[in-house]
């Protein structure tokens, strides 16, 4: 009966259901758009460190990110941490900002990922066109498609200048796309270092090492032994690198907190439209709540008829949202940030809405506390 | 008259409303008993003190003094989850705006009365069907009380009060709302109630033709009980034995 009185005071004021829904999934909506847009950017952010296949990162001391990396580190610094017990394999790594010059005129900035796939440390995924053999011939790159109008070009084949040398693009990726909004172009280490001007007086030098460890090789110790040989270096275990890469985008830059920012605004504003809602249609069964109160009925009874009341509230309008944010997704999928829904999000903002809902209910449930059952014989 | 045992009294009960200046004695001192198997009317005129005395008998009010003892448990002292609890397991109300959920239809409505004591499911709602039933409204289970005339919306409260089988019904002015016809089937069925469920049942009243129902009339006047008319035993009032002759006629 708990569920049918709730259903039914819910459904009784047609017009208050709907605004107390589109409460609801506005909030909904807003939560799923902001919280996927993080989702989305983490992901963007932490892609290329998630796709090593690397146990340990050594990067220049402070390195801020993937794309920032930094000083560079030497072909000595290599040699050093390959001699360390329990290392079983060092593959260098190039990451560095460049200017693209489109072929139509005009520049842009890229992100050169440099490094040669049959090291087995990183090879460009998703590619629609074209292999990694193709791109390891002379002057050969691979970019994403999504960035194609942005580069200037039209496809594979298409040829362009990075810094001082001439590109051609050989293949292409799909989905890699960058949070600096810099496309990625992959290219073998030493191509990399030559657009980049990193060969010549600097010699081989890399932006990061990837540390593969031998079998049963303890990473705390060896992270410590490279640690101590290596001077001037950070390493860091891949969870420790993608915090940093995350902190520094997300937060350093001001962009994850107006995110989240966003998100509580949504929670927020669910919760008071709720609540309000909530509280009059309470005050407006107030003597219905009364009556039960005389007959007999515990206060912790009420409660839950408000309870059933938000938690209707909260899955219908919860389905609602859902349905209009994940249209927002779909649509949002060839944008240069698309948004990200999981099944973890999915929940996540269902326990959200269920816990919204539940807040929004105590300023009703503090009004039918403070009922008087004499009431019922006033009127 | 029926068994003497009480199953409700109250001991000189004081109840003081308002504050400071606004302060009004509302019971100066009100002794009452109620034995099961009969209805008693509580008559007198408004601002008598009826419907606080009848507060304070169905838990809902405490007195300022004096005890209220129900099922021979003391009330003095007990907090508004214990006095609900008494409330549910001994007493059933009957109001004079009948109180029905509009959004429930006949059957929820008396349901939501077993619901509140944890009586659920299929068992709850043929009680509920059968209570409606004995008060007439067989063919009325599915209406929503805006489609129910006043005196069937004051049977479908009858129906929820007694569905629990509570020892005692409490009705504040149950006939007010109703024409004649509705005023006097509802006492009728007070009485019976009263008689054949042997219940205790009080009906604050100053509707003069409820008289002839009652087996006890209860007089009170600012505050305090002025008197008190008992009907002689085995006499049944002309109301009650045409109803017990109908009954009788139409299971024949």
């Amino acid at each position: 009966m708990i569920l049918t009185l709730a259903f039914r005071n819910l459904f009784h004021d047609r017009i208050r259901l709907a605004v107390t829904l589109v409460g609801i999934l506005f909030s909904i909506v807003l939560v799923a758009v902001q919280l996927g847009l993080y989702l989305g950017s983490s992901r963007m952010i932490t892609n290329m460190i998630e796709k090593t296949n690397s146990d340990l990162w050594i990067t220049t001391f402070g390195a801020k990110s993937f794309e920032e990396g930094g000083i560079l580190l030497t072909s000595g610094q290599r040699h050093q941490a390959l001699a360390t017990p329990g290392v079983k394999a060092v593959i260098p790594m190039v990451s560095a900002f460049a200017e693209w010059r489109k072929p139509g005129g005009g520049s842009t900035r890229v992100a050169v990922v440099g490094i040669d796939a049959e090291d087995g440390g990183l090879e460009p995924w998703n590619l629609i066109e074209g292999t990694w053999d193709d791109i390891r011939a002379p002057d050969a790159i691979a970019v994403d498609r999504s960035y194609l109008g942005d580069l200037g070009i039209q496809g594979v084949g298409d040829t362009a200048q990075i810094a001082l040398g001439r590109v051609r693009v050989r293949a292409l990726t799909e989905g890699i796309r960058s949070f600096t909004q810099s496309p990625y172009v992959f290219t073998p280490l030493q191509r990399a270092r030559n657009l980049l001007n990193m060969d010549g007086e600097k010699g081989d030098k890399s932006t990061f090492f990837l540390v593969q460890l031998e079998p049963g090789a303890n990473l705390e110790t060896v992270r410590t032994a490279l640690q101590a040989r290596l001077e001037g270096t950070d390493v860091l275990t891949k969870a420790e690198f993608r915090d940093r890469s995350l902190a520094q985008w997300l937060f350093k830059t001001g962009a994850g907190i107006a995110l989240i920012g966003g998100a509580l605004l949504g929670i927020l504003v669910g919760t008071v439209i709720v609540a309000q809602t909530l509280y009059s249609s309470t005050k407006d069964h107030i003597n219905e709540f009364a009556t039960l109160r005389a007959l007999g009925s515990s206060g912790s009874y009420i409660h839950k008829v408000i309870l059933a009341q938000a938690g209707l509230s909260a899955v219908i309008g919860y389905s609602l949202g859902m349905i209009i944010a994940l249209l927002i997704l779909y649509l949002s999928r060839n944008s240069p940030l698309p948004l990200v829904m999981t099944p973890g999000l999915a929940f996540s903002l269902f326990a959200l809405t269920l816990f919204m809902c539940a807040i929004s209910a105590v300023s009703a449930i503090m009004k039918v506390t403070k009922i008087d059952p004499a009431t019922v014989f006033s009127r | 008259m029926t068994n003497e045992t009480p199953v409700l009294e109250a001991r000189d009960i004081v109840k003081e409303l308002g504050k400071g200046a606004g302060k009004v004695m509302a019971l100066k001192g009100v002794s009452l008993k109620l034995v099961p198997g009969e209805l008693t009317l509580l008559m007198g005129p408004s601002g008598s003190g009826k419907t606080t005395l009848l507060s304070i008998l169905g838990c809902i009010l405490s007195p300022t003094s004096g005890e209220v003892r129900l099922a021979g448990h003391s009330t003095t002292g007990l907090g508004p989850e214990q006095l609900a609890e008494l409330r549910r397991q001994h007493i059933g109300f009957i109001f004079q705006s009948y109180n029905l959920f509009p959004t429930l239809n006949a059957v929820e409505n008396v349901r939501i009365a077993l619901d509140v004591l944890g009586q659920k499911g299929y068992p709850a709602a043929a009680r509920a069907e059968e209570v409606l039933r004995e008060v007439g409204l067989g063919h009325r289970l599915q209406n929503f009380p805006s489609n129910l005339s006043g005196g069937e919306q004051q049977r479908v409260a009858v129906a929820r009060a007694i569905a629990a089988s509570p020892s005692i019904v409490l009705a504040d002015e149950p006939t007010a709302a109703l024409d004649s016809e509705n005023g006097h089937a509802v006492m009728a069925l007070l009485a019976r109630i009263a008689k054949e469920q042997n219940r205790s049942v009080l009906a604050v009243t100053h509707d003069p033709r409820t008289l002839g129902y009652a087996d006890r009339v209860v007089r009170i006047e600012d505050g305090k009980i002025v008197g008190e008319e008992r009907r002689p035993e085995g006499v049944n009032s002309p109301e009650i034995t045409d109803l017990t002759k109908k009954r009788r006629k139409a299971n024949a």
